[in-house]
């Protein structure tokens, strides 16, 4: 049976993961919050809200954007260190990249920070909905009304368009750059093959997607949004046309959170109950991991290893899963 | 109200053209010690002259729903702004938009009904127009925008009475109800308004249409010939199927042309209030409360909208009586 250790913070979960061994928060308040043995020290990371966080890939800091307009990097010893700076704006978008590239965006502006410093702008006729590198790093994808872009980082050539009407919201390169994928305004995922910019429309949501994850290999795009976690398969060279999605932890909930394990076939699905289920692909077996119980799962992330999981709601409700005891 | 509209946050947006006075009620509401936190979503950061970090700058971002609805517009920035103050919920108690001088209203009224996240989070709680009494019928000659803001309006901050003489300030007021008659009409000097006049005024100012007489619309003392008109539809009980069925035809028919609905409706056989509100396509209903033991239930439904076809919406409403 799966332990929890719980934690009760006063903010919105923006966003959960791991610094090494020790579990990390982002909150709402702009405060990081870490997990260390006893005590749980709170860094203030932003003069005020968190508004986008994501744990870094190489596992030892939490990148955060804020409503301060900066954008930070926390480590697991509370040091702070301020990697991007645009007063008065609100970064509400982040994305990481190869060698310690990162993007933010306010408004009708991306941008990309080196690992050197240098700032390199990406202005927009709309607002930028989103950010993503594509592996390689010499691509940025943002995504904004009508369509999605594709910018070179640091070589010359003029962005190309993806064009498909609504607004965009979000966007993720799959792991292997194959494929792009936005989600919508509109309860609807839509995708490109960059290659011959084939289009991939996933729809029948009943509400907006709002959490995304790619399972192994990318072998899965894991997404929120419905009444069960609905994964469409990129196995093949079409990416998810003509195939059915996995539903997987189907209730009479909304599935507002998901996380795909590191290594296996099994993601973590957060309700708008507070549940938390662990669910894997093949045979749809269920674990329960939370019993319905406060706000709606806002933040849920597996550590390196696979075995814990830092989950947060939107009322602060937050806590640690061991699914090895 | 269900618990989750109760605890929503209320929204007030700021409509009204340059120079009529909105920034400073924005500056008053900002600086005036009234024990409230205000979230702020302004349009020209410049002339917001607090410094408060709950105070948020944007550019308007109108785009269309994909749902063939042709007058379906959101703004697309405040979705993601309202977005990220949920995240910092708790730190303030009601956000305050204000929009540019030349906005249509509709598009921010419409994002509180279209998108589910933020309908399911904030309330909308009033349109607040403010106006001068000295330019203001200038400005319905030569501005549509004027005149929709006027039209959109829960509330119309009258203000600079001080510059114009009394004929001509009733000359402003009819003007006024005579393009909206269900607004409230709020008189000031350099906005000089006590503020729980304007701001989280709930279901109050809806009452209102129960009180205005629908007789009033009929007096022809315009100064000018507008094109934005409101009717007022009034009965008793009504069948619940086919009212919706022919709400939901007419406002698909004259969506275009129709700015505000709003109505209080007593349908046969229900013992609660049922209340709609709709900006041009997009209607909205709920159950409010119990009629109250000594309260007549009657039935007001009111359209304000360009060119609306009066006639065939009274004919439609007639047809949904309860007999």
């Amino acid at each position: 049976m799966p332990t929890i250790d719980p934690r009760s913070f006063d903010a919105y979960v923006v966003a959960s993961g791991f610094l090494g061994e020790a579990p990390v928060f982002a909150l709402g308040d702009g405060h990081v919050r870490l997990v260390v043995g006893e005590t749980d020290p709170t860094v203030e990371a932003h003069d005020g809200g968190i508004l986008a966080a994501r744990v870094a890939a190489d596992g030892r800091s939490l990148l955060t954007a804020g409503d301060d307009g900066r954008v930070v990097r926390t480590t697991a010893d509370g040091t702070t260190e301020t990697l991007f700076e645009r007063r008065g704006k609100w970064l509400d978008q982040l994305a990481e990249g190869p060698q310690g590239a990162i993007a933010t965006a306010s408004g009708r502006m991306a941008w990309v920070r080196l690992a050197d410093g240098t700032v390199v702008e990406f202005p927009h006729e709309k607002a930028v909905g989103g950010v993503a590198f594509l592996p390689k790093g010499l691509r940025l994808a943002t995504a904004t009304t009508d369509k999605a872009m594709l910018h070179w980082v640091t070589a010359k050539g003029a962005p190309v368009d993806l064009p498909w009407k609504g607004a965009h919201t979000g966007i993720t390169a799959s792991p292997d750059g194959r494929f792009l994928v936005t989600t919508m305004q509109e309860p609807a995922l839509h995708g490109w093959r960059i290659d011959d910019m084939k289009h991939m429309r996933m729809t029948g949501y009943p509400t907006k997607v709002k959490s995304i994850s790619w399972s192994a290999k990318g072998r899965f795009l894991a997404t929120s949004g419905a009444n069960a976690a609905i994964l469409w398969p990129y196995l093949s060279k079409d990416g998810p046309m003509g195939k059915a999605p996995l539903e997987l932890g189907p209730r009479d909930r909304i599935v507002t959170s998901v996380a795909c394990h590191p290594s296996e076939d099994v993601v973590a699905i957060g309700y708008d109950d507070g549940m938390i289920m662990a669910v894997r692909f093949g045979d749809a077996a269920e674990v329960l991991l939370r019993k319905p119980e406060g706000s709606p799962v806002s933040a849920l992330a597996w550590d390196a290893a696979g075995v814990r999981i830092a989950f947060g709601g939107e009322g602060g409700e937050a806590g640690v899963i061991d699914i090895r005891r | 109200m269900t618990s989750a509209a109760a605890s929503a946050i209320p929204v007030t947006v700021l409509t009204g053209y340059l120079g009529a006075g909105k920034t400073t009620l924005l500056n008053r509401i900002l600086s005036e010690d009234h024990g409230k936190k205000y979230a702020v979503i302004v349009n020209e950061f410049g002339e917001v002259g607090i410094d408060n970090d709950l105070v948020v700058d944007t550019d308007e971002e109108i785009f269309e729903m994909n749902n063939g609805c042709i007058c379906c517009t959101v703004r697309g920035d405040l979705i993601r702004i309202l977005e990220g103050l949920m995240k910092r919920k708790g730190k303030f108690d009601a956000v305050i938009i204000e929009t540019t001088g030349l906005a249509d209203p509709a598009p921010v009224a419409q994002t509180f009904f279209m998108d589910d996240e933020v309908r399911a989070k904030t309330r909308l709680d009033a349109i607040v127009t403010v106006v001068d009494a000295k330019n203001l019928m200038a400005r319905i000659e030569d501005s549509p925008e004027a005149e929709d803001q006027v039209a959109f309006a829960d509330v119309i901050l009258l203000n600079k009475v001080d510059l114009v003489s009394a004929e001509e300030l009733a000359r402003v007021k009819a003007e006024i109800l005579a393009i909206n008659p269900q607004a409230r009409i709020v008189e000031t000097e350099r906005c000089a308004v006590d503020l729980s006049e304007v701001l989280d005024r709930g279901a109050f100012d809806l009452d209102r249409i129960l009180l205005v007489e629908p007789e009033f619309l009929v007096a022809d003392h315009h100064s000018h010939d507008e094109t934005v008109k409101s009717i007022s539809l009034e009965a008793g009980d009504m069948e619940p199927e086919p009212f919706f069925e022919w709400v939901n035809r007419a406002t698909q028919e004259q969506g275009p042309n129709i700015r505000r609905m709003k109505g209080i409706i007593a349908f046969k056989g229900d013992p609660e209030r049922y209340v709609v509100q709709g900006v041009h396509m997009i209607v909205e209903g709920n159950h409010q409360r119990d009629w109250k033991p000594d309260e007549e239930r009657r039935t007001r439904l009111v359209f304000i909208g360009r060119d609306l076809d009066f006639a065939a919406l009274k004919a439609g409403f007639e047809a949904c009586k309860a007999a």
